[in-house]
């Protein structure tokens, strides 16, 4: 399956690389380089690309390429997959996953790796299991180790990898018993110069922080679970309990996991919370363009908007902007043609809005593209599609935790096409 | 952290030992360095005897091989220390040792006995990582040893030393593949090993080793199929994929309906599946003439215990899942896979890639099956360009009639973004819209044509392109455009753009007659200014213009070949020469004068625009091979269906005994026992919510809930198991229901039939069956006799009534088997013969064609539906598909007269199929009859006029009907569930006539199967005002049942639903377009008189529906 890994920084430096087959030189790169060049941009460079004896599967993340090398027929998203589970378990040992970071650990990330792939198959890849194995650094541990000169090995089989609960393991202690349940919706949307909509989904997850002692076993239960169209859970979910009554029950992995992600389809109607107005042209004559946006809340119930971001791909014409915002700050960056502005609360009573003329490049006659306009916003304690948790038990262990649920919006891939 | 120190020696740490295998690496091999003396210390280190110092060397060590440095001359200082008691060291070491014991062999053979050592020790994470180690250093001289330690551990107590042993089996074939034969001895006996942490890497090491040896995977499928949902997912994906093909050899192919043999009530029973499913339900009905077909229960176990994995979390399952749908369920089940795909699109970008690169080529064949999702496709301008041409390619797909107005309105704004690539794309994307959907075409022109007067060379050129394509196709209707492109001349700058241009105008200048050398007059104006490409393209429309109309354009040729000849460019001047020999005769001019019109006017192909990912779908879909379309190393070619299925009782599991191991084990045995045992047995946690309240017998509410519960608790059993909280009352049923099950696979066996009676359980299950089989032998009516198989095929009828899901179908076949053995088929018609005796005794009346179209659940009518058709239908186009109605009166109506029509004569009639290509619309079958002396062409549907939407799916146009002939053709109309007329004209090559469809009430219906409980409930629903009564008196030759089952169907496309009062009649349906249900009760009362009883939510057609049966009863 996997047959090496190298990891690439963005000035296309080879800062890692593993082999769990026989050595494959690494000068098999240079067809990565070859089509990182092709590309043009990191994005576009293409996830699978063939070599006359290898195919290289590559993801990039946190400006790192992590290039898979393999030999033989493997579907590609299972390579892919682990790729991107390999980056989120960096993410999950040192907070960030950086080329830095890597460096500085890169005796743990080697042992990690040694561990999640064995002979090129996944051996272990649940981040509970892996932290028991490896011990993740940590600066109080790295002065005990330094002192005691004990390790960061653990010398015990996870019990996780052959209990029937591999994602939890034994012996959880904790004094405050707690679980936190965070239900995010995020808006997906297109909406067209008029201001109608589109499409329109909403994408949902619910990411818990449980730190409970023991084994419990929870069951949430929804006082509107219809509403939860296709849902993809972590494998702790009892499958056919939702099947059949609609509740999650699950024994959770300690610590913090997404429970679930869900879908509500563009078929529900979607409320769309925050409105755009915009009024961008360009005149044929003049080098000067118009330029005026101004958001405005729609449908929050009763809840406000804040976090609002404001970003815009202005057309290469756009030589510079002379703006003015009634609140936040904006920035346009001539040489990206970014536009951003950083709008935060939307006050309802007096509408943010940014507004000033943009100079094009004389000569050239007015750009036929449109700028679209990507937003970002937040809003607490409100989910958008009307998913409300109805309570949370705990069987199979006697204390009582403390229990709490956190609702958000927040704008997913919210374009207005102008 | 401690690695740190590495790096400020980086440069320390290249080699030079110089190893041959090692010079060649660039990144390695190139640095020579000058302070050896690093090294020197480390090899202090790993010397000292304190562990922080040797864990400081290893770390540095360690991160030297990360980077790619040369560490092998510190072998022998580093495998001394292979022994060490601190097991970060020793973990390091090993690392080590793995990375370069290939290149320093001998050395590594001394740490050898440290790990054969291991391999004995207590500790079950020391013998499974020294049995990694050791299989993973590639030594060739510790083959042996090597093999002999991965059948020890194979059959090593703990599990996860087993599934070592599994990974280590692959790593030893790819060291020495003589060792095959010995280690699929080892794969042999890992595949039957139990556990779901053995499972997974068995199956990779199968698939690596011996992936040819499919009858090692017989006596495990079942075991597989239900360990799967607890298998560690990448296991998961490597199983699906092998089961994929496993699958592909062992069954038959769904869709291409072989046939068993022997008649079968399943196939009412899929009949039944396939109405409810929810998406693109009558997808399925292939045109081929199809015997009914089964399907391997196994078959179905597969596709069952797979679908809850479509919700993992893991791409690479969900692709694994949706590939095995696409490959092996039948085709009305793919549309499930739909969802979970799009799901997938939320994913990072590369997962996105993969998955859409899937989808398109799903999305070629199955088009349906996205088209709920196409917004989904929809491209927003933050996507990376190789993402946004993939959903580019899907939207072009999905595009049909009746969303291509949506998609063009989206096109329109993608070209307008700044990412010009993509803009070309679209336009191409738009050409390909054109082309497929002829009533576009027009507007996709002229969007086209605006596109011209684009400032992006890019855009112009690329709509140029595809202009010229889409007139070649048909220059004759759009001689407006070229007219229109000419006028553009005057204001398009773009070179290439006005090439092109000119180059149209000479192509088809005779469609231009006027304006082509008006044209050419103002090209020879500014010649001098113009570009290279647009130069020679005025010389070609030159030479074009000469050969056709030599009068006007003499002049201006000579004018403009005299210009090109004093050009500055060579080519021009050359070609103009060139040009100048070919078209103006002299005395010298050669023979290739004549053909310089065939030469310069040929007829040029059209090119033929086409998805790239046409075809693709030969591969597996979600492999690499797919993706690169083209064949990757190791890629194991996904078999053809076989024509006759092998052997199923190869997977008989004899007596299965499960080894007791963890909880999870008996979880498995739950899950594996729905497959052996009957589905009565079964009564799940989850029974109350499914089961019907209001149960009329007993029976019928037992066998209805326990189908339901069957699927439920079969799965709850898979994850259900654990869970603290159930009572103890249902844990105690559980084991019960376990014991049963071990049970169940011995009834199951055909020799064993009889076995145990001592055993209690067995007999309660008897007794059940008993009791089951009394009522309906005896109060059974008279009619409903005919298709009872016997008690099974009853109880499965109305399990599948039931509806929860195909599932169900997996059990009956099931329970069908143990009341007969698999192999022998005289069996089923035996006892078929048997209740036809019954049956015969009993009613006076009984008439071996059961009129009721669809209420077939049983065997009896399915062959009478065979023979039938046999009889009745003409086309072989036209065979059943699932629901094979069969009525007796096949209504004809008139759609042109011979008269009015001129000799042409068209009649048409409902032929009662689903229309595959749209579950929505109603199959209208059409009988062309040429009376005429000559030859009907081009007979062909053209401008319909409906009111808004409904929609017509046109037939294929006939070519050509030689006189006296005739021809029938299917074509679909979704009526939208209204009785308005469809009009449209009926064209033949010289004529139009404008017809029109009516459809009667009856037909703008389907059957639909489901029980007597299912009915009472549903008709519950429906009360009130979606209720309609109407009093009758029936007159005397409709008395008798037959008649009077027979007048309805024949009425309504509608199937009978089993009822036990001998006095009612009991019908169902739903509307084609909308699905909404239709209940028909009629119930005989003392004398003649009847109550008809219509429950429907469409309270139109319920009305409509009554009239029109109190006709048909009065007739």
């Amino acid at each position: 399956m996997i047959h090496s890994l190298f990891l690439i920084n963005s000035s296309g430096d080879i800062f890692l690389e593993k082999h769990w087959k026989s050595v494959v030189s690494r000068s098999v790169c240079d067809y990565f380089f070859e089509a990182q060049e092709r590309a043009t941009e990191a994005e576009n460079v293409p996830p699978v690309i063939p070599t006359p004896h290898h195919y290289l599967l590559n993801v990039y993340r946190h400006k790192i390429f992590f290039v898979a090398v393999i030999q033989t027929e493997v579907p590609p998203l299972f390579v892919i997959e682990f790729l991107h589970r390999v980056v989120d378990t960096f993410q999950d040992y040192f907070g960030v996953c950086s080329e830095v970071v890597i460096k500085d650990n890169v005796v743990v990330v080697y042992e990690v790796l040694e561990e999640m792939l064995d002979n090129g198959f996944p051996l272990a890849t649940e981040s509970n299991i892996l932290k028991e194995l490896i011990k993740p650094p940590t600066i109080l541990r790295t002065v005990v180790n330094t002192i005691t000169g004990s390790t960061n090995v653990g010398d015990q089989l996870p019990t996780g990898q052959l209990s029937v609960v591999p994602w939890r393991r034994t012996g959880v202690k904790y004094t405050n018993n707690e679980a936190y349940f965070d239900v995010i919706e995020e808006i997906d949307a297109i909406i067209d110069k008029s201001g109608s909509t589109i499409t329109a989904e909403i994408q949902g997850v619910i990411d818990a922080c449980v730190k409970l002692t023991g084994m419990p076993d929870l069951t949430l239960s929804f006082m509107n679970p219809r509403l939860l169209d296709d849902v993809s859970f972590h494998p702790c979910v009892r499958f056919k309990r939702w099947e059949s009554e609609r509740i999650l029950s699950f024994i959770p992995p300690d610590g913090n996991f997404r429970l679930l992600s869900y879908h509500v389809s563009a078929q529900n109607l979607v409320a769309i919370p925050v409105y755009v107005k915009h009024n961008i042209s360009f005149r044929d004559s003049s080098s000067l363009g118009r330029f005026e946006i101004t958001v405005g809340p729609k449908q929050t119930m009763g809840k406000t908007v804040e976090g609002v971001m404001v970003t815009s791909q202005m057309p290469k014409g756009v030589l510079n902007m002379s703006l003015t915002p009634s609140q936040g700050m904006h920035t346009f960056d001539p040489v990206t043609k970014l536009l951003s502005w950083d709008v935060g609360k939307i006050n309802p009573q007096k509408l943010p809005n940014l507004k000033g003329t943009m100079s094009l490049q004389a000569g050239t006659s007015k750009p036929d593209e449109n700028p679209t306009i990507n937003l970002q916003f937040k809003i607490q304690q409100l989910a958008i599609s009307g998913l409300k948790v109805n309570r949370l038990d705990m069987y199979g262990e006697k204390y009582k935790p403390f229990k709490g649920i956190k609702y958000m919006t927040k704008a997913g891939k919210f374009q207005v096409r102008t | 952290m401690s690695a740190s120190p590495a790096y400020s020696e980086e440069k320390g740490g290249s080699s030079s030992l110089g190893e041959p295998e090692y010079g060649h690496d660039p990144a390695s091999g190139g640095i020579f360095s000058s302070d050896y003396k690093r090294h020197d210390d480390l090899k202090e280190m790993l010397d000292s005897n304190k562990d922080s110092l040797k864990l400081e060397a290893m770390k540095r060590i360690v991160a030297m091989i990360a980077r790619g440095k040369n560490a092998s001359d510190l072998f022998p200082a580093v495998v001394k220390n292979v022994a060490c008691k601190n097991i970060e060291v020793k973990k390091l070491v090993y690392v080590y040792l793995v990375r370069y014991a290939e290149e320093q062999q001998d050395l590594a053979l001394l740490s050898i006995s440290t790990f054969q050592r291991g391999l004995k020790d207590p500790n079950q994470l020391i013998r499974a990582s020294a049995l990694r180690v050791l299989s993973s250093i590639r030594v060739p001289i510790i083959v042996p040893i090597m093999m002999l330690a991965i059948k020890e551990a194979a059959s090593d107590m703990s599990p996860y030393v087993r599934k070592t042993a599994a990974h280590a089996i692959p790593k030893l074939y790819s060291l020495d593949s003589d060792q095959k034969d010995q280690l699929i001895e080892v794969i042999e006996k890992l595949l039957a090993d139990k556990t779901t942490l053995v499972a997974g890497s068995v199956v990779m090491a199968f698939e690596e080793v011996c992936p040819e040896r499919i009858d090692l995977i017989h006596k495990n499928y079942r075991k597989l199929c239900n360990l799967l949902i607890d298998v560690e997912e990448w296991g998961q994906v490597v199983i699906i994929n092998m089961l994929t093909r496993y699958a592909r050899t062992q069954f038959l192919s769904p869709n291409q309906n072989e046939s068993l043999l022997e008649e079968n009530p399943e196939k009412a029973f899929y009949g039944s599946d396939e109405e409810d499913s929810k998406d693109d339900k009558l997808d399925a009905a292939s045109l081929v003439k199809r015997k009914p077909y089964v399907m391997d229960p196994d078959h179905r176990l597969l596709l069952r215990n797979t679908k809850p994995l479509l919700q993992s979390r893991n791409a690479a399952v969900v692709m694994a899942v949706a590939q095995l749908y696409f490959h092996l369920a039948p085709k009305a089940e793919v549309g499930v896979i739909a969802k979970a795909l799009v799901r997938l699109l939320r994913s990072h970008s590369e997962v996105q890639w993969v998955v859409l690169q899937n989808v398109a080529t799903m999305s070629i064949k199955r088009r349906g099956m996205f088209e709920p999702y196409l917004k989904s496709f929809y491209i927003r301008s933050t996507d990376p360009t190789q993402i946004k041409i993939l959903k580019l390619e899907v939207l072009t797909n999905l595009a049909n009639e009746t969303n291509i107005s949506t998609i063009l309105r989206e096109f329109q704004t993608y070209i307008r973004s700044m990412d010009k690539d993509f803009v070309a794309a679209t336009i191409q994307a738009i050409g390909r819209c054109a082309t497929n959907i002829g009533k576009v075409r027009d507007t996709c022109l002229n969007g086209l044509v605006q596109l011209l007067s684009n400032r992006d060379e890019l855009v112009v050129a690329e709509s140029v392109v595809v202009i010229k394509k889409l007139l070649q196709m048909q220059p004759s209707q759009h001689s407006e455009i070229i007219k229109h492109m000419a006028k553009l001349t005057d204001n398009i700058q773009v070179p290439m753009a006005r090439a092109s241009i000119l180059w149209l105008i000479g192509e088809y200048c005779e469609h231009v007659p006027k304006i082509a050398p008006d044209v050419l007059r103002k090209m020879s104006k500014s010649f001098t200014g113009e570009e290279d490409i647009v130069k020679l393209q005025v010389i070609n429309l030159a030479a074009k213009l000469y050969l056709t109309n030599s009068k006007q354009s003499k002049l201006l040729t000579q004018y403009v070949l005299n210009l090109a000849k004093y050009d500055q460019n060579y080519d021009i001047r050359d070609r103009a020469r060139f040009i100048r020999q070919l078209i103006v005769p002299t005395e010298k001019s050669g023979a290739l004068n004549k053909y310089a019109k065939k030469l310069f006017l040929a007829q040029k192909p059209a090119p033929i625009l086409e998805s790239s990912f046409k075809d693709r779908d030969h591969f597996q879909l979600g492999s690499l091979s797919h993706l690169l379309n083209a064949k990757a190393v190791g890629y194991q070619e996904l078999p053809d269906w076989p024509d006759e299925a092998p052997d199923p009782s190869v997977r008989n599991v004899e007596v299965p005994e499960w080894t007791k191991c963890t909880s999870r084990e008996k979880r498995k045995e739950k899950v594996e026992k729905p497959f052996y045992s009957d589905s009565e047995g079964e009564s799940g946690p989850t029974e109350s919510a499914d089961s019907d309240p209001e149960s009329v017998s007993e029976t019928e509410s037992e066998s209805g809930s326990s189908s339901s519960s069957s699927e439920s608790g079969s799965d709850s059993g898979s994850r259900g198991e654990e869970s603290g909280d159930q009572s103890e009352e249902e844990e105690e049923k559980k084991k019960k229901k376990k014991k049963k099950g071990k049970e169940g696979p011995r009834k199951a066996c055909p020799e064993s039939a009889g076995s145990d009676p001592s055993e209690e359980e067995e007999e309660q299950e008897q007794g059940k069956k008993g009791k089951k089989k009394k009522p309906q032998d005896e109060g059974k009516g008279a009619s409903e006799s005919s298709w009872e198989e016997g008690s099974v095929s009853e109880s499965s009828s109305s399990k599948s009534d039931s509806g929860s899901e195909a599932e169900e179908s997996q059990s009956e076949p099931e329970s069908r088997r143990r009341t007969t053995p698999p192999s022998s088929k005289p069996a089923p018609k035996a006892s078929r013969k048997e209740t036809k005796e019954i049956s015969l005794l009993d009613l006076d009346d009984f008439t071996p064609a059961p009129p009721q179209p669809a209420s077939s659940p049983a065997i009896v009518s399915t062959s009478l539906v065979t023979d039938l058709e046999g009889l009745t239908l003409t086309n072989a186009s036209l065979a059943p598909t699932m629901l094979s109605p069969v009525f007796s009166t096949v209504k004809t109506y008139e759609l042109l007269h011979r008269m009015a029509g001129e000799g042409l004569s068209v009649e048409y009639y409902f032929n009662r199929q689903p229309f595959p290509p749209d579950p929505h619309m109603v199959a209208v079958q059409i009988q062309f009859s040429n009376n005429t002396e000559s030859e009907v062409k081009n007979l062909r549907v053209s401008e319909p006029k409906l009111v808004s939407g409904m929609r017509i799916q046109e037939f294929q146009e006939i070519e050509s009907l030689a006189p006296g002939d005739t021809a029938s053709v299917i074509m679909g109309i979704d009526f939208c569930d209204s009785t308005q007329a469809a009009n449209f004209q009926l064209c033949t090559h010289s004529r139009q006539f404008y017809v029109s469809i009516q459809p009667p009430v009856g037909e703008l219906m389907a059957p639909v199967f489901m029980s007597e409980n299912e009915f009472k409930k549903e008709q519950g629903k429906l009360t009130g005002m979606s209720e309609i009564t109407e009093k009758l008196t029936l007159p005397d030759k409709c008395q008798s049942d037959h008649t009077i089952v027979q007048r309805v169907t024949a009425a309504a496309n509608v199937s009978r639903v089993p009822c036990g009062a001998d006095n009612e009649y009991r019908f169902a349906a739903k509307t084609v377009t909308s699905g909404s249900l239709i209940l028909i009760t009629l119930e005989r009362k003392e004398g003649a008189r009847a109550h008809l009883t219509v429950n429907s939510e469409k309270m139109v057609i319920g009305t409509m529906l009554v009239q029109d049966i109190s006709q048909a009863l009065a007739q």
